[in-house]
């Protein structure tokens, strides 16, 4: 089936069975590794990506039910080389070890901070359920989604400020 | 220029951009041409004779380039070995075929191998291979297994791997003792998944022309892995490169070799084709390693003034059906050589009984035998403590081993580095406001509300270790490691570890160390891990011995980089090396600081070579490979506060408290991160985690919807703390800390539940503490029952 998409702001058309899940299209179709497979059972989240702006498992969605959406993956984040503020966050406040679940984390953060720009600990620990870590132990992720915030806020009020 | 002060520092990572921009490349990630893709049949039952495996229908599938059973295999991949090979134990090893041959022994033992053009189609054509199979009675329960007509290999009576004994002083002499009281208890320590975020794969390819086969691989050790394979595949050594890319968590679960990783090795050259297979996390929880499952019968003989005078354990640990790379040095040496703990106990007695069943083979997981020894310990504390009406903090000080008393041989023989235990206690009872919290809680239970507090005291062993004596305890390796420090003519410096760090961030910590030592800026460095072609020699991270073992490497090729620079620099100003003072990455002459070289200038003098000493060698790098002398004894106190819900048995972590030392800390932040991490695996097994089967073997937990793999809304904010009492076992002064918060957190959690339900008169529940065992127990005692 011919199945076509915009992955981070490019049109792509692919063939691909009708089985394929959009996390397999992204990986294998298109190169882009940098969203992750963790579980077979819509479990851990390493797999988020957005799809129209909202955090989708991309392992619970067929490529051919992302037809004519835009998708946002990891390698989609950072702007002209520089990096999203939710990346540099999790920079900065050592958000990741390993890094394999951090491409969903990530992804599943900006989605909270859409909807939420300024959450609680308690909000952000929630928001994150779907999105498993081994490493971490959570609490530098929540920091860095709390920073990623702040500076999201700023740069908001900025803009503001600039009118 | 000044070079700040780096040792110590709160870096950022120096791993991460890549990975926070989805550019790293993790083994399933790697592609190459001509890739083809293979899934392995697993045995659906427990215990079971193959009858026939018809390949027919599966070889016809669409895309298909084979399909291999046991009997292709024979003389090709041999039996996967055991690597720690305990003495003095009577241990067993049978054969490990990489595909199972006659028997079946667990649920997940690969029957056959299916290759294909594409992922999808190598699983649909697995699905069509035909295995007929003769059930047979499986042994799955321990304690039965020692007693079943059932054996899992024919030739291991009994189903024992082995009897391993530790004994120091005369514990029964002790219990004798007048006035002495013996507690007992059982403990339960369940088993449980590793869960590294990232499945394993490998990807291998064969080159014909060169005869080179490069292997990539999700482990935590690829020398290891090189050296074994060699064997199991006779294939030269020297011609097998083993690469550990991305490596997403491991957790001890991505030490082992396992058989397929050989057979996929074994396929790249057979076919001539490069061949990946990445499991499933279904494949995960059955065909890779799982961690603890023992049973423990404890005693502790304890003066009425709260004095420990003996600890006495019989323990019975599950190895599963086949022994993994480590799995004998888990319940053993690792278990029982410290269960002192961090105590002056001059009478232990520890006998352990390891048992094959029909089950998913356990090996090292976060902590490896140390938690199960400290979960022991621990909550023997409070036990006694209980029965003696003592309070929990005062019967550990009483026990604790005094800092003046350093170094201190525990009555199983080992000798503790450094401490100041009772100090970590302190501190972690001055957070919590111990009394304080005493009070709230006595107020708590006028209300009808049962809060519950907690203590965990620990002492780690890590660092490993000294070759001689790992290999005295029958490991088939050396434990030292490597490290080279290699300048480049423009000034930049590279570092080679044989290390293989997978998320402990050692890319950013080694080179501090390395920015600290030669005064260069931190971006200037690369460390380098993970590749047996550029690397010379290795073991691999694991057991927090990356920094302790492979930092100190690191700072040893950085002297070495130092001296021989100092000898370039001192005859180029045409003064004495002993005239030089190094500083800020610079050497300049003693009292005229203008007549100085940088240390970048003496490196491009050193490839250049137009001008070095007579008879040195050109280029400038330094090599070392450090075994230390001991290993090293991280410790310190955990405390938290529970509250349990008696309606509905529900437990809530209030307060979290962690007072770790670890010795000299080089990045706070990564330490945070460890410390963090470690708490929460411990704290899931006391309360979540278990991989459970059902009385057939079949693991009921056998997805992530199933086993409750820990989330972010399950914890408060840790409030963590650090004593810092530096080693003397390296120049660096550091231990190790990637276990630290796994070993402690869970009997710490477990005593603050049972202190939360003293109230009911309930001494001990077996872990985990699920809502509906909490909740049954507070029914029984009620008198309701439930």
């Amino acid at each position: 089936m011919r199945v076509t998409m915009t992955v981070n702001g490019v049109e792509c058309t692919r063939d691909v069975e009708p089985r394929t899940l959009l996390v397999y299209f992204l990986r294998e179709h298109l190169g882009l590794t940098g969203t992750h497979v963790g579980c077979d059972t819509s479990s851990c989240g390493a797999c988020t990506v957005l799809m129209n702006g909202k955090a989708v498992k991309s392992c619970t969605v067929l490529a051919v039910q992302a037809e004519g959406a835009h998708i946002t993956t990891v390698e989609g984040l950072a702007r002209n080389g520089e990096l999203h503020p939710i990346q540099q966050a999790f920079w900065d406040e050592h958000g990741l070890q390993c890094g394999f679940c951090t491409p969903g984390m990530m992804l599943a953060a900006v989605d909270l901070l859409q909807r939420n720009p300024n959450p609680t600990d308690e909000e952000i620990r929630h928001a994150l359920e779907g999105n498993l870590c081994r490493c971490t132990g959570y609490q530098h992720i929540v920091n860095a989604v709390k920073a990623a915030a702040r500076a999201m806020g700023a740069a908001v009020g900025a803009t503001a400020g600039g009118e | 220029m000044a070079v700040t002060q780096v040792f110590g520092a709160r870096v950022r990572r120096r791993e991460d951009p890549r990975l926070i921009r989805g550019t790293a490349t993790y083994t399933d990630d790697v592609v190459l041409p001509g890739l083809c893709y293979a899934a392995f049949v697993r045995s659906p039952h427990a215990h079971a004779r193959i009858q026939r495996v018809d390949t027919a229908r599966a070889r016809q599938a669409p895309g298909v380039l084979g399909v291999f059973t046991a009997q292709d295999l024979e003389g090709k991949v041999n039996s996967i070995p055991c690597g720690w090979q305990v003495p003095n134990c009577d241990l067993k090893t049978p054969p490990h075929p990489p595909l199972a041959k006659d028997k079946v022994r667990f649920v997940g033992d690969p029957v056959a191998v299916v290759v294909a053009e594409t992922r999808a189609q190598a699983y649909d054509a697995a699905g069509l291979v035909e295995v007929d199979y003769e059930v047979l009675p499986a042994v799955v329960d321990m304690e039965q297994a020692l007693h079943s007509a059932t054996l899992v290999h024919e030739d291991v009576p009994e189903n024992r791997v082995l009897l391993w004994s530790v004994k120091g002083g005369d514990f029964e002499a002790a219990a004798r003792e007048p006035g002495v009281r013996v507690v007992r208890q059982r403990l339960v320590n369940q088993r449980l998944i590793p869960n590294a975020m990232e499945p394993r794969a490998a990807v291998a390819q064969y080159n014909p022309g060169t005869g080179e086969l490069t292997l990539w691989l999700t482990t935590q050790n690829p020398h290891i892995v090189r050296v074994i394979l060699s064997g199991v595949l006779s294939f030269p050594e020297h011609k097998l490169r083993v690469v550990a890319p991305e490596v997403g968590g491991g957790f001890g679960s991505k030490i082992p070799v396992y058989a397929e990783e050989a057979v996929i090795a074994h396929l790249a050259t057979r076919l001539q084709r490069p061949v990946k297979w990445a499991e499933t996390r279904r494949e995960n929880y059955l065909a890779t390693i799982h961690g603890r499952d023992h049973i423990t019968d404890a005693e502790m003989a304890v003066r009425p003034d709260g004095t420990v005078v003996g600890v006495r354990v019989r323990t019975l640990a599950n190895f599963g059906a086949y022994l993994s790379t480590a799995a004998p040095a888990i319940p053993t040496i690792l278990y029982g050589l410290i269960l002192s703990g961090p105590y002056r106990i001059p009478n232990i007695d520890c006998e352990v009984t390891g048992v094959f069943t029909n089950t998913t083979p356990t090996d090292a997981y976060r902590g490896a035998g140390r938690p199960e020894a400290t979960y022991v310990l621990e909550r023997m504390m409070d036990v006694a403590a209980r029965e003696l009406g003592m309070d929990p903090a005062e019967i550990r000080r009483r026990n604790l081993i005094p800092k003046d008393q350093f170094p201190y041989t525990v009555a199983t023989g080992i000798t503790y580095d450094s401490g100041d235990y009772a100090r970590a206690l302190d501190r972690a009872l001055e957070i919590l406001d111990y009394p304080k919290a005493r009070s709230e809680q006595a107020a708590a239970r006028q209300q009808g509300r049962y809060l519950g507090i907690g203590l965990s005291t620990y002492v780690e062993i890590c660092g490993a270790g000294p070759s001689k004596v790992v290999g005295s305890t029958g490991f088939s390796g050396g434990l030292w490691e490597s490290a080279v420090v290699r300048f480049s003519p423009t000034g930049k410096v590279t570092v080679f570890t044989g290390t293989s760090p997978h998320g402990q961030g050692e890319e950013t910590t080694f080179a501090q160390i390395v920015s600290q030592e030669l005064g260069v800026p931190l971006d200037d460095v690369e460390v380098l891990h993970g590749d047996t072609d550029s690397i010379l020699m290795g073991w691999g991270t694991y057991g927090s011995r990356t920094t302790p073992v492979g930092g100190t490497a690191v700072y040893l090729a950085a002297q070495k980089v130092k001296e021989k620079a100092r000898r370039i620099a001192a005859h180029q100003l045409e003064v004495s090396a002993d005239d030089l003072v190094f500083e800020a990455g610079r050497f300049h002459v003693r009292g005229a600081p203008d007549r100085g070289m940088t240390i970048q200038e003496v490196a491009l003098q050193a490839y250049l070579a137009w001008n070095l000493p007579e008879g040195m060698e050109p280029g400038l790098e330094g090599q070392a490979n450090w075994d230390p002398s001991n290993f090293v004894f991280p410790f310190g106190t955990h405390a938290c506060v529970v509250e349990v819900d008696p309606d509905t048995g529900q437990v809530k972590i209030l307060r979290y408290v962690a007072v770790d030392d670890c010795g000299r800390v080089i990045n706070p932040l990564i330490v945070d991160g460890q410390v963090h991490g470690g708490i929460v695996q411990g704290v899931a097994q006391a309360l979540w985690e278990f991989a459970r089967y059902d009385e057939h073997g079949n693991l009921l937990t056998a997805s992530m919807a199933d086993y409750a793999v820990p989330k972010a809304a399950w914890f408060p904010r840790f409030e963590c703390e650090r004593t810092e009492t530096p080693t003397p076992v390296n120049p660096l002064g550091v231990k190790g800390v990637g276990e630290t918060g796994t070993i402690a957190a869970t009997p710490c959690v477990v005593n603050a539940v049972m202190d939360a339900l003293s109230p009911f008169g309930i001494r001990h529940l077996d872990m985990p503490l699920w809502p509906e065992k909490i909740w049954r127990a507070i029914q029984q005692a009620r008198g309701g029952g439930a």
